[in-house]
């Protein structure tokens, strides 16, 4: 909901709505490669918006600079790296698995582990509920009155 | 005048707080009935001071009294009646002010409702609520005083923005609200039970109607707020895990565990201080997310008028209290020791393992917010966490959830037959993965998303019939449908409440995985498909609205050369603010939406569209509808009105935890 705002201030310099029908590939399949990179980008001066939905002039020139790398023949990685080495790691929306980030990435499975094993281990440490289960001649019995 | 008196007021109810929180915690400790019968007087009479001073402050924005500062910056004369009535908390001070009365009902709710509660406890609980009011009074007086005068009114005011003035966003907050500070009873029934070292299953049933209300109306607002973007924002998107969204769902989150674990302390006394931790924590990340909205440290389109000292206050709350709390809880955790014993395969392990899931995937939801600040600050990284990262970092606790829960809610408690309970399940399972496979066979592409959130929907949704249908015993069919209905409300609750979650799972893979985009140049009288739709823009013209000019566009959708629906999509510009919004023209459809956007007219000539085919849209906004329903179903149960009961005769006052 971020975009809102912020785009609707920048806005008023150009107005225009996200992708625009003019700066589209002719291509579908570039086109959808173009669309899926630059939905994980984000648009530099904006809050939290990627290019794809940003209206900010810098996203609609970024959209079409990624369109440019993969009609001359970049692969995905290639585009992204392109954009990176220009506005930094702050551009992408899917934090690299690198260094630090590594703690943002493996933070939920190992809560999940540390949790999962703290909880199995105290069940396991209390006295074992073993008067629950009933016997044979109950479960018929029970059987017979749920019947009847 | 009437805003002097809202002003006073706010200064009374500031010192009846102090009474609140004072008198009654320390009649407690003292055993003093006279001061503990202080705490059900203040509680209602600070409800009725903040009550007092929000009439107020409506009143101000109603007759558009440009004295007030706040309502100079955040009001116009044109703009209609609801706006100017919800305007009153669509800017930080007056949102603060409803934060507050809300607490304060609850306090009062507490008063009302708590005849039947021991007066020790209902006097520390009702002190803890006090107390929590108290620092944000003071923080509403001191630094965001909502009363401030102009020395020199304005003829007019600078309008709301136009983005909220909308009728989903009216009502968006005061859900919200009554969600993040419902879950503030949690907090203090969980710090009154530290304060007495007791937790019981009574002490479970009381908590357990006031979580399951804040959830129901979190429920709501977040729906609410979904359905808003999705059809104000001009492209159908309804969540963003934009910092201010995912404040308000680590609440519902924790809010939806500790439900659940409460169930697990009233009715077997097992989990009790992991019970007491999930209630501070709830309430702690809904102070995270006020934080987090009005410090502005993670901007947001909700920040609105944020400020960072203001932040500084917000923090110091959050620290004290959640601090304190802790410090109490591992202060008195131990003197918590459960009682039920329950071996690995149980109910009461199927709810913790729903615990861990929750809790988790509450936590990856706070790291993926926060990180960006983490990195900046210790390892001077700017990164940015989006989409990608939660959708597959989160996605997969809630996958996981929804396969355990039909499974899980079939076992008995304290020691279950796992065979038995998937023997029961396997029609459910083989109907899922045929309704999976049937997705799958209809879809043009080949994405596994829309398939598998099909059939986990329907694993879910199935299961959860198939577990109501099953306490219905044994016998023939026609019997057990007949007994069907007498089952408790409680079950039926949670029945509908499982089917609302299973209905969102698919609805949420439904418009991921086979939504129809369309973006063209489009020129009058022009024809193109979409889908299997066809779309005509008849024509293009300009109008002017109350506080606004429009470009209103006509478009026919036909069918197989039927028409099925004739939309006006606009573009409007609100001249106060210069601001322009889109308003997309929906045609809802129960299984798909047809949505048109008008876009700029282009220089070659014609008009840019935007058409979109979403399926399913409307089953998002249902099986949030049908959670939210199951909850109210649960707290219509016959052992709370019993209890309400109990209560109405000291207190006729209607239904508790409202």
């Amino acid at each position: 909901m971020i975009r809102a705002l912020f785009l609707s201030l920048l806005l008023l310099a150009g107005p225009a709505l996200a992708v625009q029908p003019d700066e589209m590939l002719a291509d579908p399949a570039l086109e959808a490669r173009a669309r899926a990179i630059s939905r994980e980008v984000r648009c530099p001066v904006c809050q939290g918006e990627t290019i794809d939905d940003s209206n900010a002039q810098i996203s609609r020139d970024l959209r079409i600079i990624i369109r440019e790398r993969l009609v001359a023949g970049d692969s995905n990685a290639e585009v992204i790296g392109f954009l990176v080495a220009r506005y930094g790691e702050y551009v992408l929306f899917d934090p690299p698995k690198t260094g630090a980030n590594l703690i943002l990435w493996l933070a939920g499975p190992v809560m999940l582990l540390a949790a999962g094993g703290i909880a199995f281990a105290a069940i396991r440490r209390r006295r074992p509920a073993t008067d629950e289960a009933l016997s044979v001649e109950e479960q018929a019995r029970l059987d017979e009155i749920l019947k009847g | 005048m009437i805003v002097e008196i809202g002003h006073y007021a706010l200064v009374l109810a500031l010192m009846v707080a102090l009474v609140q929180t004072v008198l009654p915690l320390w009649g407690a400790q003292a055993r003093n009935p006279a001061l503990m019968a202080m705490a059900a007087p203040a509680a209602v009479a600070q409800f009725v001071l903040v009550a007092v001073s929000f009439a107020a402050l409506t009143w101000a924005f109603v007759v558009s009294d440009f004295s007030l500062a706040v309502v100079t910056s955040n009001s116009h004369t044109l703009k209609p009646m609801l706006y100017k009535v919800s305007g009153v908390w669509g800017n930080h001070e007056g949102s603060l002010l409803l934060w507050v009365l809300i607490l304060s009902l609850f306090g009062a709710c507490a008063a009302w409702f708590g005849s039947n509660l021991p007066a020790q406890l209902k006097a520390r609980v009702i002190g803890v609520q006090g107390s929590i009011g108290l620092p944000f009074l003071a923080f509403l007086l001191f630094t965001s005083n909502p009363f401030w005068r102009l020395q020199v009114p304005p003829m007019n005011g600078r309008d709301l923005n136009p983005l909220l003035q909308d009728p989903g966003l009216a009502f968006h907050p005061p859900f919200l609200y009554l969600g993040y500070v419902g879950l503030s009873m949690a907090f203090s029934f969980a710090v009154a039970a530290l304060i007495e070292g007791r937790v019981d299953a009574a002490w479970a049933r009381w908590v357990r109607p006031w979580t399951l209300a804040a959830w129901v109306f979190l429920t709501i607002g977040i729906a609410l707020g979904s359905w808003w973007a999705y059809y104000e924002l001009g492209w159908g998107g309804f969540w963003f895990w934009d910092p201010v969204e995912n404040a308000s769902f680590m609440p519902w989150l924790l809010a939806a565990a500790l439900l659940h674990s409460a169930i697990v302390v009233e009715k077997r006394e097992s989990l009790k201080s992991w019970t007491i931790l999930l209630a501070i924590m709830a309430f702690g990340f809904s102070l995270i997310g006020t934080f987090i909205v009005r410090s502005g440290v993670i901007t947001s389109v909700h920040s609105f008028a944020s400020d960072p000292e203001r932040g500084v206050f917000i923090l110091g709350i959050l620290a004290f209290f959640t601090g304190g709390a802790l410090v109490l809880f591992a202060a008195r955790a131990s003197a918590m020791e459960g009682k039920g014993v329950f071996a690995m395969v149980s109910r009461e392990s199927a709810l913790i393992a729903n615990n861990i899931l929750l809790a988790v995937s509450a936590l990856v939801v706070f790291i993926g917010t926060v990180w960006p600040l983490v990195a900046e600050v210790a390892i001077g990284r700017t990164v940015s966490v989006g989409e990608p990262f939660f959708n597959a970092a989160f996605t997969p606790f809630f996958v996981a959830l929804a396969v355990i829960l039909p499974v899980g809610a079939m076992l008995a408690w304290k020691r279950g037959d796992i065979g038995r309970a998937l023997k029961g399940l396997v029609p459910v399972a083989i109907l899922a993965v045929a309704l999976g496979g049937l997705a799958f066979a209809m879809q043009t592409g080949r994405s596994a998303l829309g398939p598998v959130g099909a059939a986990l929907g329907a694993w879910v949704v199935f299961g959860a019939l198939w577990d109501l249908y099953s306490r219905t015993g044994r016998g023939a069919m026609a019997d057990r449908l007949a007994r069907l209905t007498r089952l408790p409300r409680a079950d039926w609750g949670k029945a509908t409440a499982h089917s609302g979650l299973g209905v969102t799972v698919f609805a949420v893979a439904a418009m991921n995985a086979w939504a129809v985009e369309d973006i063209r140049v489009a020129r009058l009288g022009e024809t193109f498909p979409l889908g299997a739709y066809e779309v005509t823009l008849v024509e293009v013209h300009r109008e002017a609205g109350p506080n606004y000019t429009t470009t209103m566009a006509e478009m026919a959708v036909t069918k197989n050369g039927r028409e099925v629906a004739r939309l006006f999509p606009e573009k409007r510009v609100y001249p106060v603010q210069a601001m322009p919004t889109t308003e997309a023209a929906i045609d809802y459809g129960p299984l798909r939406d047809l949505y048109l956007v008008i876009g700029d007219p282009q220089d070659g000539g014609g008009w840019a569209v935007r058409g979109y085919v979403k399926p399913f849209a409307n089953w998002l906004w249902g099986g949030a509808l049908l959670m939210a329903l199951g909850g109210l179903l649960s707290l219509t149960d016959r052992r709370y009105r019993v209890a309400a009961g109990a209560r109405k005769a000291a207190a006729p006052r209607g239904v508790p935890a409202e």
